[in-house]
């Protein structure tokens, strides 16, 4: 793991015990915010759309990784999954497997 | 109603100190909440508001927005396929309280940017230490010749705002005879929903296919060609609907007739039984009120793309489609502004940098038949002095599938939960 996903866990973490944002984490909350306007409000979707609330961060990784490289078959995820760097990635699916 | 903030610096006797300091006055009687007016209850501003008491749980919200309800341009198209009827796109706005957004019903009339306040029709001021603006568009009714008084008098309508127009064009077209010719125009971009006149054309059609079978679509379009998925809507148009839809570009409106049922080119004059005349558009009106349709054109918004605060005036952040910028206006991308938006507030409020990379990421779909869709995606990051640059592989499906219209689905309920509960 880098420095940079060191330090966005970190302010995770810090976000989870305290309930408040802090500088270090606002990019996390505000990267996986933009999943929900698909996947629904806390990650809790409606319909087709799988939900990302409660999945286990090394499937998300994985599935993430896997829509990329095209060794997941997909109708849209490579074209989002794409878009995010590695530890961007790892901080998302902290972030969705805290979510209940 | 509530103190605005003049009178509250007033009475405080902090007016030096607070202005000074952005983030000390408030309206809501404890002087070390800050206080964000929200103007606008659409895609954009609800999401924002939203975001703004989940990630700054200290900051005050007040969201202004004249309507009882938010119905829903997504799908809308759908009302017209008879896919889905009015009320499946029609929301009510009653769970945004409970994230302790305070809402208002009314429209803003007058903004004082020094002051800080905003005035609304209904006679209150409402002072703010950060506003939002996010009124959509304001449809250019005058660009076509004729077309107020068509529109006054019933005729014609451009339905590029949900809501009662929706209902109309669909009774129009449940009235027009089998045979009959609808005549939709398409503005020269940048519009509302790039890929919404085309959708409009296949649920139209779908209807149509099953109903008047006879029938024919003219899409008079003002650009050069198709603006977006150009091979998705192709394909549907020749698959599903065999030589229904006359396709003709570079015709742009000049002038559209109610009384003889004509929209003119400068070609020719185009006979219909429905006509659909969509006029350009720009920022919605009270993005004027504080000069920040700034653009070349006057048109649009252009905002500080990091953290969409006007480049016109200070304290005033634009969202949504009254932006100008190379994303594309659509509801999707409207509650992905609010959200960077939302959280540039909040750590500007609390006197840190806003993030320096935000990531924003368009999703958009498009039903072609009554069963198929196909979807437009892409992921663009923020770089310093180049705005937002796409990832590699965004783009747009050649084909509507099964799969994608479940996911369309899907997709618009997802989305009003997210701005609106
Ligand atoms: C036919 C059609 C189909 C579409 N399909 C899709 C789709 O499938 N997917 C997609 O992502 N997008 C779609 N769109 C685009 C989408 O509707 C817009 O991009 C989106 O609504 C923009 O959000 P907004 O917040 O900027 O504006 P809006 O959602 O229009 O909200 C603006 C709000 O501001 C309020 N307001 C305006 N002025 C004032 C004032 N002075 N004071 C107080 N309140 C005010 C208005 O009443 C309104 O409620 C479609 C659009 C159309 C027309």
């Amino acid at each position: 793991m880098n420095r940079k996903t060191t330090l966005v866990l970190a302010g995770f973490v810090g976000l989870a015990v305290s309930g408040l944002a802090s500088a270090a984490d606002m990019h996390t909350q505000s990267i996986a915010s933009t999943c929900m306007s698909c996947h629904g409000p806390g990650g809790k979707s409606q319909g087709a759309i799988p939900s990302l609330a409660g999945l286990e961060k090394d499937y998300f990784v994985k599935s993430m990784k896997d829509f990329k490289a095209g060794t997941r078959a997909a109708s849209i995820m490579k074209r989002h999954a794409n878009g995010y760097t590695d530890a961007e990635v790892e901080a998302m699916a902290a972030y969705f497997a805290s979510l209940k | 109603m509530t103190i605005n903030r003049r009178d509250f610096l007033k009475i405080s006797g902090a007016g030096a100190a607070a202005a000074a300091f952005s983030g000390c006055a408030s309206v809501s009687g404890s002087a070390a909440r800050p206080h964000v007016v929200v103007v606008g209850a659409g895609f954009g501003g609800a999401t924002c508001a939203k975001y703004l008491r989940k990630w700054g749980p200290d900051i005050d919200v007040t969201l202004i927005e004249p309507n009882d309800k938010f119905v829903s341009c997504p799908l809308s198209n759908w009302v017209l396929g008879g896919l889905r009827n009015m009320d499946d796109i029609t929301h009510g706005y009653d769970r945004l309280p409970g994230h302790g957004i305070k809402m208002v019903k009314d429209y803003v009339v007058a903004i004082d940017v020094d002051k800080r306040v905003v005035k609304t029709q209904g006679g209150a001021s409402i002072g703010y230490d950060r506003l939002v603006l996010a009124p959509g568009i304001e449809i250019l009714t005058d660009t076509v010749r004729g077309f107020k008084e068509a529109e006054a008098a019933g005729k014609v309508v451009h339905a590029w705002k949900a809501g009662p127009q929706t209902a109309h064009l669909r009774k129009q077209l449940e009235a027009m005879p089998d045979g009959g010719t609808f005549v939709m125009s398409v503005p020269a971009a940048p519009y509302r929903c790039p890929p919404g006149p085309y959708e409009r054309a296949c649920m139209v059609a779908h209807y149509l296919k099953q109903a008047k079978p006879k029938s024919k679509i003219i899409l008079l379009d003002g650009n050069p060609d198709i603006v977006s998925k150009k091979p998705l809507f192709m394909d549907a148009w020749n698959t599903f609907y065999p030589g229904m839809v006359d396709y003709r570009p570079n015709n742009a409106p000049l002038a559209v007739d109610g009384g003889k049922m004509t929209v003119s080119t400068e070609f020719d004059d185009v006979k219909g039984d429905v006509l659909n005349v969509v006029p350009k558009q720009r920022a919605g009106a009270v993005c004027d009120l504080v000069g920040a349709r700034n653009d070349s054109n006057k048109a649009w918004c252009t905002v500080n793309l990091a953290t969409f605060e006007s480049t016109a005036a200070p304290n005033v952040h634009i969202i949504g489609d009254s932006v100008l910028s190379n994303l594309p206006k659509s509801g999707h991308m409207a509650t992905n502004h609010a959200k960077v938006c939302a959280a540039a507030i909040v750590e500007l409020l609390a006197g840190r940098q806003p993030d320096p990379i935000p990531v924003v990421a368009n999703t958009c779909y498009s039903a072609t038949s009554g069963s198929t869709s196909g979807y437009v995606a892409n992921v663009f990051r923020y770089e310093a002095g180049k705005g937002y640059v796409s990832a590699p592989e965004g783009g747009a499906t050649p084909k509507g599938d099964e799969l994608n219209f479940t996911y369309n689905e899907s997709w618009a309920k997802n989305i009003w939960a997210e701005v609106l509960s």
